[in-house]
């Protein structure tokens, strides 16, 4: 017999039962939720008389919309400060930790959820946010949902789900110097298009992954979703239980070593089958850079911007929009397209190591952020921000004209005061680059790695980042 | 149970393009707000009207749409952000079933746990349906959940539903709460046994 991959064994452990519909009802480890898609979540609770089934697996946090240049209350906006001010209500009255802004533990919540050791091997975790998946990188089964589901998690902690087919990604060779876990996720988006995911969970492997820190994986399965797949995850081993030992809500030590036996079980057997299999050639990923309107629209930084005349006629539709939308004339080259903004931060950028890695290139480039560039950094949650002022990394920022900011989603989605102004064009280490995404409904978004970001903001265009550090073969 | 969602008939209108994704359908700066009310105002916003608020010509906006139920689109609709923000606004609008050529994971599964019908025809039978759309503003399309069909100016396109949802929706178990809550004897035994953040005889780092 077949062995299982870590999805089915997860699945099986979780799953309550079938449901009429065919769907099954399943149990949910962790639920996070955040201000902007739980209060009405809550509100329908209210209405229906019902409580909250199990606070004690809920965790709380505030990300989308707080300022991220000011902190003291009441907000300037008083929407944002409604918000806030319901998430803290509702996670009074039942019984939920929040990690309140100040707290020491605020942050974007895919952030705060693996760092605060919450986010475990085996869990199934939901959230009202597409990009849980990123929890995956955990050998965790995480998807983001609507918030009528939130409201069932909250009443019921279970959802009704349909089962997915699995798809092994594998990325064996060796990534070049310069190329990041950004660059691996848009090339394979690139390759399986952003609805290759639908109907699959992805299961990342092979050499390249298996070498990547826990935040790079983060990186990875944070971006599953922009390609169609609603969940994607890593096996749990050697590393992910390096990074979790000793954080606040991983197992204590005296139950340490049965939580990591029982952790290693979880992996996709040698033997497991799949429904796909995709194998992904590593050495041939360069420094990405997207130049349309989803993420899918992404080239090298070595390529030209596609000419309508030369794609199919089924795509010819859509790269039209994009260029016209993105103001690009088709045929150029991306690298020397010029930027307004620099944008560093994001649940898919805003870690530590995205942090270090912006910093390395801003010392090796040197010099400053060009008048007319607006450089923004903005950690991912108040603990990440602390470790890179520990380090020096705001400084290093500073000193080259970024402006350092307070933990948030920030410029990713616009929903706090940080936003493009008219049709100004910004290259971000965030995920998405949809029409009017950072704030503007005419601004324009060039998605890349955290390095690349940097790269460009003190060149004022894009520009190839191994070139900056000196490693361009 | 809600109310059996079996045949959804009205007048159409058609959205063009591909790949629209849900900050289209709703920008982030309508998300807010602490409730859903308000939100059919908002949809496809800036689309629809240019930064002074004047109205631009897209489909929503003319006069023989107004009061459309069933909206046609491309494919990959409803992309990107789990934001149920998104279908709310269009069931908010007046729509009531949705006819495209593929949508998003998140998207499909909102939509058809607020009873918003959500269907995909192959893409022949969908420009066909588009086309006679555009061209008919008074005409009458009807979804049919049971026939598993679309009809519209004499014509009947197969439709393609994921078999779980469309069972949810002709049986009138689209909100799949009350189903959820029955089980709940064997959920709080899932909660005594599976471990969670912290545990350890209780949860750590809890009050």
């Amino acid at each position: 017999m077949a062995g299982k991959t870590l999805y089915q064994k997860v699945w099986e452990a979780h799953e309550v039962r079938q449901l009429a519909s065919g769907q099954s009802q399943l149990f949910i480890d962790l639920h996070l939720i955040h201000e902007v898609t739980s209060p009405q979540a809550f509100g329908m609770l209210r209405e229906l008389g019902l409580g909250v089934a199990m606070p004690h697996r809920t965790f709380a946090t505030v990300d989308h919309i707080v300022p991220t240049d000011a902190r003291s209350e009441p907000f300037a906006d008083p929407l944002a400060q409604a918000m806030i001010e319901e998430l803290r209500k509702n996670t009074r009255e039942h019984g939920i930790e929040l990690f309140d802004v100040g707290s020491g533990r605020q942050g974007i919540v895919h952030v705060v959820g693996p760092e605060q050791g919450l986010t475990q091997p085996g869990f199934t975790i939901v959230c009202g946010d597409s990009h849980t998946s990123t929890h995956g990188a955990f050998g965790a089964i995480a998807f983001g949902i609507g918030t009528t589901q939130v409201r069932d998690v909250l009443a019921t902690q279970t959802v009704a789900m349909p089962k997915l087919k699995v798809r092994r990604i594998n990325v064996n060779g060796e990534l070049r110097p310069g190329v990041g876990a950004k660059d691996v996720i848009l090339h394979i988006i690139r390759t399986l298009g952003v609805k290759g995911g639908q109907g699959y969970a992805y299961e990342y492997g092979g050499s390249v992954i298996e070498r990547m820190s826990m935040e790079e994986r983060m990186t990875v399965c944070n971006m599953s979703i922009e390609g169609g797949a609603r969940i994607g995850y890593v096996n749990p081993d050697a590393t992910t239980f390096a990074f979790l030992r000793g954080r606040p809500y991983a197992p204590a030590e005296d139950e340490w070593e049965a939580a990591v036996a029982h952790w290693r079980g979880l992996a996709s057997d040698p033997d497991a089958e799949y429904d796909d299999v995709v194998e992904i050639d590593g050495s041939q990923i360069a420094p990405y850079v997207t130049w349309g309107i989803n993420p899918g629209q992404a080239i090298t930084v070595e390529e030209n911007v596609p000419d309508p005349a030369r794609v199919s006629p089924e795509e010819a539709a859509l790269v039209n929009e994009a260029l016209e939308y993105m103001k690009l004339a088709p045929g150029r080259p991306i690298k020397g397209q010029k930027i307004d903004v620099a944008f560093v931060g994001s649940c898919t950028n805003g870690r530590l190591g995205d942090l270090r890695e912006a910093a390395r290139v801003v010392r090796a480039a040197g010099g400053r952020v060009p008048p007319g560039v607006r450089a923004i950094v903005v950690p991912g949650s108040e603990q990440v921000a602390r470790q890179a002022e520990d380090e020096g990394l705001d400084r290093i920022f500073r000193e080259a004209g970024f402006e350092w900011r307070y933990a948030g989603c920030s410029m990713c989605l616009a929903m706090n005061p940080d936003k493009l102004v008219g049709d100004e064009i910004s290259i971000s280490s965030s995920n998405r680059n949809f029409k009017g995404r950072q704030g503007s409904p005419q601004g324009r978004t060039l998605l890349a790695s955290p390095a690349m970001v940097a790269a460009a903001a003190l060149a004022g265009e894009v520009v190839d980042v191994r070139e900056v550090l000196g490693v361009k073969a | 149970m809600m109310e059996a969602i079996k045949q959804v008939r009205g007048r159409a209108v058609a959205v063009p393009g591909d790949e629209i994704d849900t900050d289209r359908i709703i920008p982030a700066r309508y998300l807010k707000a602490i409730t859903f009310d308000g939100l059919g105002e908002a949809l496809f916003y800036d689309e629809r009207y240019d930064e002074a608020g004047n109205p631009k010509d897209h489909p929503l906006n003319r006069p023989e749409r107004q009061g459309a139920r069933i909206m046609v689109v491309g494919a990959g609709f409803g992309s990107g952000s789990s934001r149920e923000h998104a279908p709310q606004a269009i069931k908010r609008a007046g729509f009531a079933a949705i006819v495209g050529e593929s949508f998003a994971e998140i998207f499909f599964g909102n939509a058809t746990q607020i009873g918003l019908v959500c269907v995909t025809l192959d893409p022949e039978d969908l420009g066909v349906l588009t086309e006679w759309v555009e061209a008919h503003p008074e005409g009458e399309v009807e979804v049919d959940l049971e026939a598993r069909e679309v009809r519209f100016g004499g014509r009947v396109a197969p439709l393609a539903i994921r078999e779980a949802a469309r069972e949810a929706l002709v049986s009138g178990r689209w909100d799949p709460l009350a189903e959820l809550l029955e089980a709940m004897d064997e959920v709080r035994k899932l909660d005594a046994t599976r471990p969670g953040p912290g545990k350890r005889g209780g949860y750590r780092g809890r009050a």
